[in-house]
């Protein structure tokens, strides 16, 4: 190991493009990266993280440039490089592991064809080389039947195993850096265990040095040797992990570490009948069947949560209630009464009682419409409000989700941040004066912060008007934070249920404990731990 | 394969219903004209008695459905029954004329499409560039102009001059090069009239594709432009250009009446216009059939290629 640092970046200036003006996106930020160390790469979305991690490599997303300072990568000016000499570094020296795995990999070949590509032309191997380097690589990344999996498509392979072939990919000509930008973000905490680990593996084996980006601080302290805390394109601070964990010196970072404190108070124990019974349900998507026999209540002012992986049921159960999937067997009950199945076959009256929020504000609202419109539709609907009355409903209502009625009731939602998105979603269902609101995932699309703020407002309304909330997500903090009683699903089938003091108390049905103990926690150590064991037979 | 070929029998399926149901319209169509067959032959000379002779001869008493099946069914063995006109088999007529315009489809076609092509993916590779402006700027004005001025102009530029004949006299025992030399004029007419939605298809479809992660992702590879547009992006854009591609062929078998015209090329298109000048019912009601079948099997063609070239489409699970 030398003294001069693998990376160097030095009052780094990025703008972006926003119609004629450029806007500053990172404002003067140092970064050091020496050999086979990896750097953890804080902050909330927006922070500049993957414009940073971009740079890196010397590459600016259309509608950005790099404006000031200057990017040496092992002696090699990358703001000076023509484009020939940064192609060749690209994939060779210095690789990029994408979010989300699924849209990075290119849907029209073959996942080994793909791996030996950056090999092939920058003639680091032959094709035949590669390929048995590539199922070396799969092998040491565990991924399933290593020797065949790589002549699949993309769309065959699952997500988690998508992730590490996109590692192995990033190995295929053993680079001497690679950025992963938010590599598990996308997954389930039990698939996270997994992509965390074999990358961790990978990395360290072949003494490979790390930009490591995610805005989950638990996941980098398991990752990183060294935290850089990012805020508006500015760094916060920075610091060798444990001392960034025990000791956080900024404001904004001991902000960060506290987003998770929030915690709703305990619900005294149901009492009256549920407002809605979910009994016996079957369903089933052609031949497919998705949910086995789900039974479980929802009362008025409580909310359930319903945990699982992705592909568990969770949003199939909601579909079912909503009537939008007729079951196949079993019934949805509305205060003791058996619901038509099919939604076409509800009153209004029925179909009120009942409201969904959605995981994607972006895609949930339409963009042509302003909020006014937005809101204000199921409030007609209804509630038959006209005229006057329905926009003091429409201004009550953007008072409820705390955004200024004046400023925001023209408004359309391309104006809005995500969390504001949110609450607009929130509204809406609130229009109907609903007494069940669905919540599918609603915050795992935002950051720490904006999240707690969603909560806060879900939990308020909720006292106000004794709603009943059925909370799905596969995210155990929210549910530690929100649940009153909780629902875990696998494979289409209820495993245990119960109020969230029982659940999160031992003894766990065995996937319950699988759950709570893959959900990763500050400590540095825990992913060790964890894997060991894991590993030994007790 | 086997989901390929269930796809294929399939598609077959539904192509012959649309045509069934094209012919019905074709017959109806004409059934709806004033007057029939039998005072159109006639003409001038019809008295009640020949009519009513000629009616019985031409088996017009019998129901509309009776005939229309008559029909049907001989034009599904290749007997599309008489021309009036000349008294000819009609199915002899139209032979010569078909394989006359196929071959000018695929002439025009095997110019056009490599060259839409190579035009599309080297704009959408060079986006903005002078070039590009200047291939999307002669595309469009040759796709703006009537195809008959296109035709005159070229027959100004390369006939008055002597290069190429502006009449196509060709005969079945023309040699290829000699029929390839005759109808170069129409066909060079052809190229200029598609070849701007292929190229612009084959553009838009690859630079739609140039924000996708995956095209994010080979850059930071290290591949070179034309590598990304060729192996990453042109793969998944192939299904709107076939399609496209496949539009414009239908147009080069069916809507090529007036560069026909221009040229003299004895084609379908100029016989169907002869015939409709003519009254020659039968054998327009022949002729537009020959059309939808080439519609519907260039359409059927471009749906399995398409999905070929997708194998989110060909392997599942």
């Amino acid at each position: 190991m030398t003294d001069t640092p693998l990376l160097s970046i030095r009052d780094l200036y990025i703008e972006g493009r926003a119609g004629e003006a450029w806007l500053p996106i990172i404002k003067g930020v140092d970064l050091t990266l020496h050999r086979g160390e990896v750097l953890g790469l804080i902050g909330e979305s927006g922070a500049g993280k993957s414009t940073l991690g971009l740079a890196a490599m010397g590459y600016a997303r259309d509608g950005c440039r790099i404006s000031g300072g200057e990017i040496i990568f092992d002696g090699i000016d990358l703001r000076r490089a023509s484009e020939r000499a940064k192609r060749k570094l690209r994939g060779q020296r210095i690789a990029y592991v994408a979010q989300s795995a699924a849209a990075s990999f290119n849907p029209a070949h073959k996942l080994i064809d793909q791996y030996a590509e950056a090999p092939l032309f920058h003639d680091v191997m032959t094709r035949a080389q590669a390929q048995s380097d590539a199922v070396k690589l799969y092998d040491k990344m565990r991924l399933p039947n290593p020797a065949e999996i790589g002549f699949r498509y993309p769309h065959q392979v699952s997500g988690g195993q998508l992730q590490r072939a996109m590692t192995a990919m990033a190995m295929a000509c053993r680079p001497d850096l690679i950025i992963f930008d938010e590599p598990t973000t996308a997954l389930d905490v039990t698939t996270q265990i997994e992509v965390l680990a074999a990358i961790r593996d990978i990395v360290r084996q072949f003494d490979t040095s790390a930009i490591y980006i995610t805005h989950d601080l638990a996941v980098v302290a398991q990752m990183a040797d060294r935290i850089k805390i990012l805020l508006r394109g500015e760094q916060v601070e920075e610091a060798d992990t444990r001392t960034m964990l025990a000791a956080p010196r900024e404001a904004y970072t001991k902000s960060l570490w506290a987003v998770r404190s929030f915690a709703r108070a305990q619900q005294p124990a149901a009492t009256q009948a549920p407002i809605v019974s979910v009994q016996g349900v079957t369903a089933a998507y052609g031949k497919t069947t998705v949910l086995h026999d789900i039974s479980f209540d929802i009362h008025a002012g409580r909310t359930v949560a319903v945990v699982g992986e992705s592909g568990s049921g969770k949003s199939t159960t909601a579909r079912v209630i909503t009537g939008l999937l007729p079951p196949a067997a079993g019934e949805v009950l509305l205060d003791g009464k058996a619901l038509p199945p099919d939604y076409r076959a509800r009153s209004r009256a029925q179909l009120r009682q009942c409201q969904m929020i959605y995981q994607m504000a972006d895609t949930a609202l339409n963009p042509k419409l302003p909020l006014r419109e937005i809101i204000g539709r199921p409030a007609e609907m209804y509630l038959g409000l006209k005229g006057r009355a329905l926009r003091d409903r429409v201004r009550a209502l953007l008072d409820m989700i705390e955004l200024e009625p004046d400023a925001y009731i023209d408004r359309l939602p391309g104006e809005l941040s995500g969390g504001q998105k949110q609450r607009i979603g929130i509204a809406r269902a609130l229009a109907a004066d609903p007494r069940l609101i669905i919540c599918d995932e609603v915050t795992s699309a935002l950051d720490q912060i904006v999240q707690e703020g969603i909560l806060r407002l879900l939990d308020k309304l909720q006292g106000e008007f004794r709603l009943a909330y059925m909370f799905i997500t596969h995210d155990l903090a929210t549910v530690r934070a929100i649940a009153d009683d909780v629902v875990v699903m696998q494979h289409g089938a209820i495993v245990e249920q119960g109020t969230k003091a029982q659940m999160f108390a031992p003894p766990h049905a065995p996937y319950t404990e699988l759950l709570l103990s893959s959900v990763p926690e500050m400590d540095p150590d825990w992913l060790s731990n964890l894997l060991a064991a894991r590993q030994s037979p007790n | 394969m086997h989901e390929v070929l269930k796809m294929v029998a399939q598609r077959l399926a539904l192509g012959a219903l649309t045509l069934f149901v094209v012919s019905i319209v074709i017959f109806g169509a004409t059934e709806l004209l004033p007057g029939d067959l039998a005072s159109a032959i006639l003409g001038q000379s019809a008295t009640p008695e020949t009519l009513a002779a000629m009616r019985a001869q031409l088996g017009l008493n019998d129901p509309a459905p009776v005939r229309y099946w008559a029909w049907l069914t001989g034009a599904l063995q290749g007997d599309f029954g008489v021309s009036l006109a000349t008294r000819r088999p009609i199915a002899d007529m139209i032979e010569q004329r078909l394989g006359n315009t196929l071959f000018l489809a695929l002439y025009a076609a095997a110019l056009a499409v490599p060259l839409a092509l190579v035009l599309g993916v080297l704009a959408a590779l060079w986006r903005n560039s002078i070039f590009d402006r200047v291939a999307n700027a002669g595309a469009l004005s040759a796709i703006s102009f009537p195809e008959f001025f296109v035709a005159y102009i070229l027959v100004l530029w390369l006939a008055q001059s002597g290069y190429f004949p502006s009449m196509v006299r060709i005969s079945p025992t023309s040699s290829l090069a000699d029929k390839l030399y005759m109808s170069f004029l129409p066909a060079l007419t052809l190229t200029l009239v598609v070849t701007a939605h292929m190229m612009r298809m084959t553009r838009a479809a690859i630079i739609n594709l140039m924000a996708s992660p995956y095209i994010e992702m080979a850059r930071l590879k290290g591949a070179s432009p034309l590598r990304i547009v060729l192996r990453h992006a042109l793969p998944n854009a192939l299904a709107p250009i076939i399609n496209v591609i496949a539009l414009n062929l239908a147009y080069l078998i069916t809507g090529v009446v007036v560069v026909e015209v221009v040229f003299v090329y004895p084609g379908l298109g100029q016989l169907m216009v002869d015939s409709v000048a003519k009254r020659d019912i039968a054998v327009v009601q022949a002729i537009a059939l020959i059309f939808a079948s080439a519609y519907v099997l260039l359409n059927l063609t471009a749906d399995v290629l398409s999905t070929l070239t997708n194998p989110r489409l060909m392997k599942r699970g």
